[in-house]
This record gives C-alpha cells, sequence and structure tokens, in this order.
C-alpha cells in the first residue's frame, strides 16, 4: 500500500503538520463543531438577546 | 465468540466484514428504504395538490402531508441511510471490528421509535406544524418527543462512528490515512455531532413548551437554532453523498482521486464553513444584523462552495483519469462515452454529481447571496433549489450505492437487472423536472407551503400568470415520472434483498469493469490517481462556470427590474 507516511529504510519521515491534522478526527470534530457553535449560534443568540422588549 | 466468526472475509474485494457492523447496515438501510417510499407518496400527494388542474388534497390534508414528507424523507429516509454509510465507511472500509455493537442497536432503536412516534403524532392530525414546526405554531408533544429520541439516536450512531475509528487505529487494521470515503464519512459525522446537537437544544424547550411546563419559546431564537439542526442536516447529506460518489467511482471503475491532499482540503472546508450556511434562512429577519448575515453566508458559505467545486472537479477527474488508464483516450470525451452507463450505480452518481453542481448548487449560491435571495425568499424557488440537491444530489447517490450494498452487504443479486438500468434515468428525469419547474414558479412569485395560488376561496385575490399554472402542471408531471423511477428502485431493492438468488460465501460478484481487488485497492486504501491529464474534466468544469456565472449575474439582472433605479 504507497500509505503517504512510507519512509525510506532507516530514514524515518516526518509527517507533516497539515497531515497531521486531517489524520486527527477528534482535532477536526473540535474545529467542525466549535466554529459554527461561536460564529453562527452565539453571535447569534446574543444578537437576538440584545433586541429591546416592546413596551406595553 | 472468536475473531473468525466475528468476521467473513468478502470473496470480491477481500476485505473483512464485520459481522455486527454488516447487520446494522442492513437494519439501517432497510428502515431508510421505508421511510423512503411512505415519504416518497406523501411528495407525490403534495405535488398534485399544487397542480391547479388535480389540486388532490384538502387544505388540512396538504399540511398533513407536507409534514410527514419533510420529516420522512429530509430526515428518516436520508439519515438512517447515513448511519449506514457510517458503518460501511469506518468497520467495512478500515477492516476493523465496529466499537460497541449494542450501542449501535440503541442508535437504530432510539430512531426507529423516534421516526414512528414522530409519523404518529403528525397522522392524528394535530401536528400539522411542518418540517419546520415554527413556534407559535404548536405540535403534539409526542411529535418533539419523536424528533429528540431520533435526534438523539442519530447522535449515537456518530459517537460508535468515531469509537470504531478508534478502534481501527489502536489495532492497526489500516496504514498511514483513512482512505477518502472514510474521511468524507468523518466530516459528515462531524456536520451531524452540531446538527443533531441543535435539534436536541432547541426541541427540548419545544417539547416542554407543548405540555405546558414553560411559558413560550421565542420565535426568533427557535429559528435561529432549529436552522443549524434544519440547513445542517442537508449539509451531513453533501458530505455524505460526495463520499459516495468517490466510492461508487472508485468501486465501479478503480477510479483512485486525483489529489488525496486537495480532495481533503475540500472537505477540511465543509468542516469549518459548510455548517454557517443555515444563516441564508435568516436573512430577511430584522433580529439579527447584516454582519451576522453576510459573515456566515456570503464570506463563510463561499468557502464551502469553493469545496463542492473542487468535488466537482476531482470526481470525475478521477473518473476520467481511470479510464484513459484503460486506454479510452480518443479526443475529449471518449473515456466519457465508453463509461459503464447502463451500470445503475455509475449512472446514478453520475447522474446526481451533474444535477447537484447544475442546479443544486448554482441555485444554492443564488439563494444564499443575501441582496439576489430577496427575489425568490420564501418562493417555491427554494423547495425547487433543495430538490436538486438532497433528491437528484443525495437521494440518487444513495440509490445508486444500494447497487453495489445489495450484493456486498446483503449478500444477494439484483433482480430486474433492466429495471434497474433504467432507474436511475426515469428518477434522474423526474427530479430534474420537478427542481426546474419548481425554481420557474418560484420566479414567477409562486410562495412555497402554498395550498392553492388560485385563491378560489379568498377575500383577498391576486393573479399569478398562466406561466406560473404551467410551471406547477408540468412539476406535478414531472413528479409522476419521479415517483416511478423510485417505485422502480424500491421494487428492485425490496425484491432483490428479500426474494433474490443468494450469492454464495465464495462467489465473487463483478461490480464493473475492473476486478474486485482493483475495486478495494481504490476504495478502502490512501492513494492518488497520479497524473492530471483529465482535459475532459477542465472542459466540463469550464462548461460550469460559465454557466454559474451568467445564471448570477441574470438575476442581478432580475434584482434590478424588482427596484428599478431612477
Amino acid at each position: 500500500m504507497s500509505g503517504p507516511q512510507s519512509n525510506e529504510p532507516g530514514q524515518p519521515e516526518r509527517t507533516p503538520f497539515f497531515q497531521r491534522v486531517l489524520d486527527n478526527p477528534f482535532l477536526l470534530l473540535f474545529l467542525g463543531v466549535t466554529i459554527p457553535t461561536v460564529v453562527y449560534l452565539i453571535w447569534g443568540i446574543m444578537e437576538i438577546i440584545q433586541i429591546p422588549l416592546a413596551s406595553p | 465468540m472468536t475473531a473468525a466468526t466475528h468476521f467473513r472475509t468478502c470473496p470480491t474485494t477481500g476485505l473483512k466484514i464485520d459481522r455486527s457492523a454488516e447487520n446494522l447496515i442492513k437494519a439501517n438501510a432497510v428502515v431508510a428504504v421505508v421511510f423512503l417510499l411512505i415519504g416518497g407518496l406523501f411528495g407525490l400527494s403534495i405535488a398534485l395538490t399544487r397542480w391547479p388542474a388535480v389540486h388532490l388534497l384538502p387544505a388540512d390534508w396538504f399540511y398533513l402531508a407536507l409534514t410527514a414528507h419533510g420529516f420522512d424523507v429530509l430526515l428518516a429516509w436520508i439519515i438512517f441511510f447515513e448511519m449506514a454509510v457510517l458503518y460501511f465507511a469506518s468497520a467495512i472500509l478500515l477492516n476493523s471490528r465496529i466499537a460497541a455493537p449494542r450501542w449501535g442497536w440503541a442508535q437504530f432503536w432510539l430512531m426507529l421509535v423516534g421516526a414512528l412516534m414522530t409519523n404518529v403524532a403528525v397522522l392524528q392530525g394535530n401536528s400539522s406544524v411542518m418540517f419546520t414546526s415554527y413556534p407559535p405554531l404548536v405540535a403534539a408533544p409526542h411529535f418533539y418527543l419523536g424528533l429528540v429520541l431520533f435526534a438523539v439516536g442519530a447522535l449515537i450512531g456518530c459517537a460508535v462512528f468515531f469509537g470504531t475509528l478508534v478502534v481501527a487505529r489502536d489495532e492497526k487494521t489500516y496504514q498511514g490515512s483513512v482512505p477518502l470515503v472514510t474521511f468524507g464519512a468523518i466530516t459528515a459525522a462531524i456536520i451531524a455531532v452540531f446538527t443533531l446537537a441543535c435539534g436536541a437544544i432547541i426541541l427540548i424547550p419545544t417539547f416542554l413548551w407543548s405540555i405546558g411546563i414553560i411559558s413560550g419559546v421565542d420565535p426568533l431564537m427557535y429559528k435561529l437554532v432549529w436552522w443549524g439542526m434544519g440547513h445542517s442536516s442537508q449539509q451531513i447529506n453533501v458530505a455524505a453523498h460526495v463520499a459516495v460518489w468517490y466510492a461508487i467511482g472508485a468501486m465501479v471503475l478503480g477510479a483512485k482521486p486525483i489529489s488525496e491532499k486537495v480532495s481533503r482540503m475540500a472537505f477540511l472546508m465543509y468542516i469549518l464553513f459548510l455548517q454557517l450556511a443555515s444563516a441564508h434562512h435568516l436573512l430577511v429577519e430584522p433580529g439579527v444584523s447584516s454582519s451576522w448575515k453576510i459573515f456566515n453566508t456570503s464570506y463563510a458559505m463561499y468557502l464551502a462552495v469553493l469545496g463542492s467545486m473542487i468535488h466537482g472537479m476531482t470526481v470525475p477527474g478521477a473518473i476520467e483519469a481511470a479510464q484513459r488508464a484503460k486506454g479510452f483516450n480518443k479526443g475529449l470525451f471518449e473515456w466519457l462515452r465508453k463509461a459503464p452507463w447502463g451500470n445503475p450505480a455509475f449512472a446514478g452518481m453520475f447522474l446526481s454529481l451533474v444535477m447537484f453542481g447544475f442546479l443544486g448548487g448554482i441555485s444554492g449560491v443564488v439563494m444564499g447571496t443575501e441582496q439576489i435571495n430577496l427575489i425568490i425568499h420564501n418562493t417555491i424557488y427554494v423547495p425547487g433549489h433543495f430538490h436538486a440537491t438532497v433528491v437528484a444530489g443525495t437521494t440518487l447517490a444513495f440509490m445508486a450505492i444500494t447497487y453495489l450494498l445489495v450484493p456486498l452487504i446483503f449478500r444477494r443479486e439484483v433482480m430486474f437487472k433492466k429495471v434497474a438500468q433504467w432507474q436511475p434515468y426515469v428518477f434522474g428525469l423526474g427530479i430534474a423536472g420537478i427542481s426546474l419547474f419548481m425554481m420557474g414558479a418560484g420566479t414567477l412569485g409562486v410562495p412555497r407551503r402554498h395550498w392553492d395560488i388560485t385563491f378560489a376561496d379568498a377575500l383577498s385575490q391576486f393573479q399569478f400568470s398562466p406561466a406560473a399554472f404551467l410551471m406547477l402542471a408540468l412539476n406535478g408531471l414531472s413528479a409522476i415520472v419521479a415517483a416511478i423511477g423510485g417505485a422502480m428502485y424500491i421494487i428492485v431493492v425490496v425484491c432483490s434483498v428479500f426474494l433474490g438468488r443468494k450469492i454464495g460465501d465464495n462467489e465473487v460478484v463483478q461490480l464493473g469493469p475492473v476486478s474486485g481487488a482493483a475495486s478495494a485497492a481504490a476504495v478502502a486504501r490512501y492513494g492518488n490517481e497520479g497524473t492530471l491529464k483529465i482535459p475532459g474534466t477542465v472542459v466540463l468544469v469550464a462548461v460550469f462556470f460559465v454557466s454559474f456565472v451568467l445564471y448570477y449575474f441574470v438575476n442581478w439582472k432580475y434584482l434590478a427590474e424588482v427596484w428599478p433605479l431612477k
């Protein structure tokens, strides 16, 4: 199998940083949940709760 | 139980198949198809009601059917099938045992009970709140409870998927990076976690409101959080069906990605940005700022669109490279002309790819642009768009891969081969018509979710143009064609699964022009095709870009006519 981490004998090749990021599903899960939570949900909720209540 | 009894070896691909994962795939896929049947029938009745000359259902049944159709096909069919895809892309493609199969069954039963509970609530007639269930419309408590159980079940399924990734990594069932199809499934599962959490967060207080424990739910807050589920659930579909495109290309033609790095970057764009597109449903809400709207749609969403456009090039590019490697090198398009168009898995996948890009993708960008969204906001253009993405894109892709799952997982021969060959074309034709004619009617101002645009018994009258009536009639005819295509799929799949010839334990199945070993090497391992000679794909992509730019600017022209500047 031609994996991305194929090594020369005796010379271990360092996995590139970005590939290590893509190979870590839990880091991706953290990013994929945090970004929309902050940018879509929390920002949106903050704007909605700042709408002044109508006075009777 | 010993390892030998826990696994079987697929004689076609050589992959080790965990029997627990296989049973979970079968159960989820079968239930998914049942909900497709139920939801599809409701969908046909809606289209025939919106056809003014037929006007099939009375108003109360129309809204009941609309609610059931939305839940059964947008959530139940799709997410049950996606659970099957997650188990396939983890346990099967990684040659691993599934983590916590009992929790897998908890996922299945919770989702099934939840889906049935919501359907019962809708059919009882007091929960016709439509798919969005916006407050202050209130449904029966078990409508919301069913949705919450469904969401929790699906979250458990995602946890089992991530657990299986850990098991496979720890037990070293693969080397290096996971295969691209599994990476696409990871993307879908990540989006699913955010999606289902949003659903649970907003539907639990709505349930408490429906039983009188809390006094109300703020409608705008509900809309904001609910669309975190409502739209993102369709983004799970996008990630899952793109993974399915790669899987079918690999399994039928042995097509490897042109560049693993580029395709994974495109999936990363989905993970980071795709869910933010939910904001386009709130583009006309005065309670949220333009900054929030524009950042979430016009900036972030375009990065996710970039991801889709990359896949739109790399999927056909991988197929072209694989075909050229087999000697189909004449001119620009011999590789495409000589593709296996009689194989329903390939035909369904390619039709899904083309229609998702040209119909769903381009119209989605138009809807996500704040200014031109206003021309079509809340018109029937919107369901026209998402029938192109969810039905032409996702449903057709899921139908296509079923033709591979039946022999590989259910171990049954596909019956009625001629019917199966025609099915993607019939369904694709119908759904293309539905999408185009609904978008056409929406451009003429026809509202969505409207029982009677003739306003026959209304105090205030409005006359739509005759072309709008024609569009709705053509939409109804297209729905009949799509329903025939859907029925063909269900007949072939149900008959094959229950009555088809059993495939022997050592019998090899022919998935396409390549051997099973080549299929397995392409779908279950990391690796690039290793060529950039894809001139035919470059031409197709150029045609797409020209169409995209033209349609985008035509909509700005429409906008200028709606609000003339003097």
